[in-house]
């Protein structure tokens, strides 16, 4: 596999592009911290993977995106899979009075992740085909107090997955929707973890088979795809009472 | 706020754990490295509530791993686990193991951990060939045995205190097959065990005693020695073994699983069963290291209440009267410990508070019970002093500050390095504080 991995520097995109790595994939890393994505490229080659480029590419700057991925593609010869875990997490609380904040929120893990993956679909869709792997969230499936705007943003891109590969996968781009549950990384580390929380090395575990095998939505750790279908069924007035 | 413990879950406090997987960011505003908090006392807790804890797992990157030379570089929260899954199908293993694999290599370094191999192999801290770390004043440095050797020999075993450490570069052990060679035999009194142990450290590096602390009288101190060695490449095959499964304790257990009857029980079961049927020939070598892996979270076997080990050093000669006299205090005053554990140990290493000199080790693990647990880990200390040996930091939970000053003739040299590169002592922790004389 030939895989551009954009937020493989942390949390389960690291754990992603080791499992790549170690099974000999060739691999470009995109991020915006030079020195961050120096560190993982030659943890990744230690680990095993045939070959490991980093291009600069910040998910706040979407100017930067077609070349990015024109970088890869010049390092890799040439890519057959996207995956695009980066994101921003925020709680209300931390948004309430900070309009820039809440723009930018919703901006990066909207607006610009769509506009990455409109360039990365693009590219795959020339050479015939690919895999399109996002990374939303089950925040996404059902609204909460706690998970706000974040989840509101995970629904949109879960959304926009969705209809992508409706559109695409006959014409050979699958797209696999990653919706993880509470995952203990980096960007939960302080929350408060309920129940069934996962690993990162467990969930790529899953992801990377979800990659593999081209399905279209994967939730790991896989025990969340059965509370989600309960979560989402609850009425909102039982929510209301939850203060979920 | 989160809920900190070590592995014996004795004491727990709310601390202020920051997790990142930029460790020099991380460890900045920190009182306190901290690994997977398997330390089994206060060693990775906070000083005080507010004192920041700098989380090191997230920073588990390999900087270099060279398979022709075998040395490694890894940042401080690589565990010993993704080491042994990175280097061992390359022909490479730590040259130390102590009894889990869940443990990073800063943890290993700050404890200057020991292993079944110690008579011969000593402690990790003989292998690490350099630390990148950061100082108490923010600052980072490269150090090992000739770049800042009081530094760096205060840093191997000193429980965190002298710096944070950010990387460690590590000369790993050679082998030719990944399976470990086994024999265990059975002893039914402790002179014929502890007799055994050493007569079978004379022709094996890995070797270890496990003992039934719980019958008296004449075969008090009965139990299985367990010897190993990495096979030969005509013994075994190339391939690694596949992984052994793991079951998981899911919650607490009450009080009364690891009381004194089911304790009895386990024993009688673990001496007869490696009486009848002794395990000879290969075998994984997780299971030969790290038997307690295969089940996750064992600790919650204690229950909510905890558990502490007492891990100490007897440098006892041929005289074997010193452990025997432990062993009958242990009984007399009801410790009923699950797993005892009995190691000879090589000579001192070059880590300044290092645990392990030349005697034998005994680790043994007791439910937390108040008062009377501490009552005999004070008991079980008036042996340690008398016999002039000492206790292992890393597992200690209940020791008193004269105590430890009485076993601890190399404190002064300690403070000394300490108050060289921080003299406001930055880096504290509550085993400090309790152990040390730092302010809280």
């Amino acid at each position: 596999m030939k895989a551009v991995l954009f937020g493989a520097t942390r949390g389960i995109g690291r754990s992603l592009a080791r499992l790549m790595a170690e099974r000999g994939d060739a691999l470009v890393l995109l991020g915006r911290d030079a020195d961050a994505l120096q560190r993982s490229a030659a943890d990744l080659s230690a680990r095993g993977a045939a070959q490991v480029a980093t291009a600069p590419c910040d998910l706040a700057e979407p100017a930067g995106f077609a070349a990015a991925l024109a970088a890869a593609a010049t390092a890799l010869g040439d890519f057959d899979t996207v995956v695009l875990s980066a994101a921003e997490f925020a709680r209300p609380e931390q948004l309430t009075g900070d309009p820039a904040a809440t723009a930018r929120l919703v901006t990066v893990n909207f607006a610009n992740s769509v506009a990455f993956l409109e360039a990365a679909r693009a590219r795959l869709l020339a050479r015939g085909g690919g895999t399109l792997c996002i990374f939303s969230s089950v925040a996404g499936d059902r609204a909460r107090q706690q998970t706000g705007l974040y989840g509101a943003t995970k629904a949109a891109l879960s959304h926009y997955a969705e209809s992508t590969d409706l559109r695409d996968r006959p014409r050979g781009l699958r797209v696999v929707l990653v919706k993880p549950g509470f995952v203990h990384t980096g960007m939960t580390a302080g929350l408060p973890a309920p129940p069934f929380a996962g690993e990162p090395d467990a969930v790529a575990a899953r992801v990377l088979t979800a990659i593999d095998r081209g399905w279209p939505v994967v939730h790991a750790p896989a025990i969340w795809r059965v509370i989600m279908l309960a979560v989402r069924a609850l009425p909102r007035a039982v929510l209301r009472r939850l203060a979920f | 706020m989160t809920l900190l413990s070590g592995w014996g879950r004795v004491p727990t406090v709310e601390g202020d754990e920051r997790l990142g997987e930029n460790l020099a960011d991380v460890c900045r505003f920190a009182s306190l490295s901290r690994g997977l908090g398997r330390s089994y006392g206060d060693a990775s807790l906070p000083a005080r509530p507010d004192a920041i804890v700098a989380g090191t797992r997230l920073g588990d990157r390999v900087v270099a791993f060279d398979r022709e030379t075998g040395v490694l570089r890894a940042e401080a929260g690589f565990r010993l686990e993704q080491l042994e899954h990175l280097a061992r199908p390359a022909g490479w293993v730590s040259p130390v193991s102590p009894g889990t694999r869940h443990v990073t290599l800063g943890g290993m370094v700050a404890s200057d951990v020991h292993g079944k191999n110690h008579h011969v192999a000593g402690c990790i801290g003989a292998y690490v060939q350099a630390l990148r770390v950061q100082l108490a004043d923010g600052s980072e440095r490269e150090i090992g045995p000739e770049r800042e050797p009081e530094l760096f020999a205060a840093t191997l075993g000193g429980m965190g205190l002298t710096c944070h450490i950010l990387e460690v570069e590590l000369r790993l052990l050679a082998i030719a097959r990944p399976w470990i060679v086994t024999e265990e035999q059975t002893f039914p009194d402790l002179p014929s065990l502890v007799a055994a142990l050493r007569e079978a450290s004379r022709h094996w590096p890995y070797t270890v005693a496990w003992v039934d602390a719980l019958t008296r009288g004449r075969h008090l101190g009965r139990g299985v020695v367990i010897t190993g060695r990495w096979a030969e490449a005509h013994e075994a095959p190339a391939t690694a073994p596949t992984q052994a499964r793991t079951a998981t304790v899911p919650f607490d257990l009450p009080a009364w699983v690891l009381g004194r009857t089911s304790v009895r029980a386990f024993d009688e079961l673990f001496y007869w069963a490696h009486h009848w049927r002794p395990r000879r020939g290969l075998v994984h070598p997780d299971l030969f290291f790290y038997p307690l892996d295969g089940i996750r979270h064992w600790n919650r076997l204690y229950g909510t209440g905890g558990f502490v080990q007492h891990q100490c050093v007897l440098p006892v000669g041929d005289d074997d009267r010193v452990i025997t006299r432990y062993f009958e205090t242990l009984t007399r005053l009801g410790g009923a410990s699950f797993l005892t554990v009995l190691k000879d140990c090589g000579a001192e290493g070059r880590g300044l508070l290092s645990f392990p000199k030349p005697g034998l080790s005994v680790a043994l693990d007791v439910p937390m019970r108040g008062a009377a647990t501490q009552a005999l880990v004070d008991e079980l200390n008036r042996h340690v002093i008398e016999a002039g040996g000492r206790i292992y930091l890393a597992k200690d939970a209940l020791t008193r500050a004269a105590d430890f000053a009485a076993m601890e003739p190399r404190l002064a040299a300690f403070d000394a390095v300490r108050r060289t590169w921080d003299p406001e002592r930055r880096l504290r922790s509550a085993l400090s504080v309790r152990l040390f004389g730092d302010a809280p």
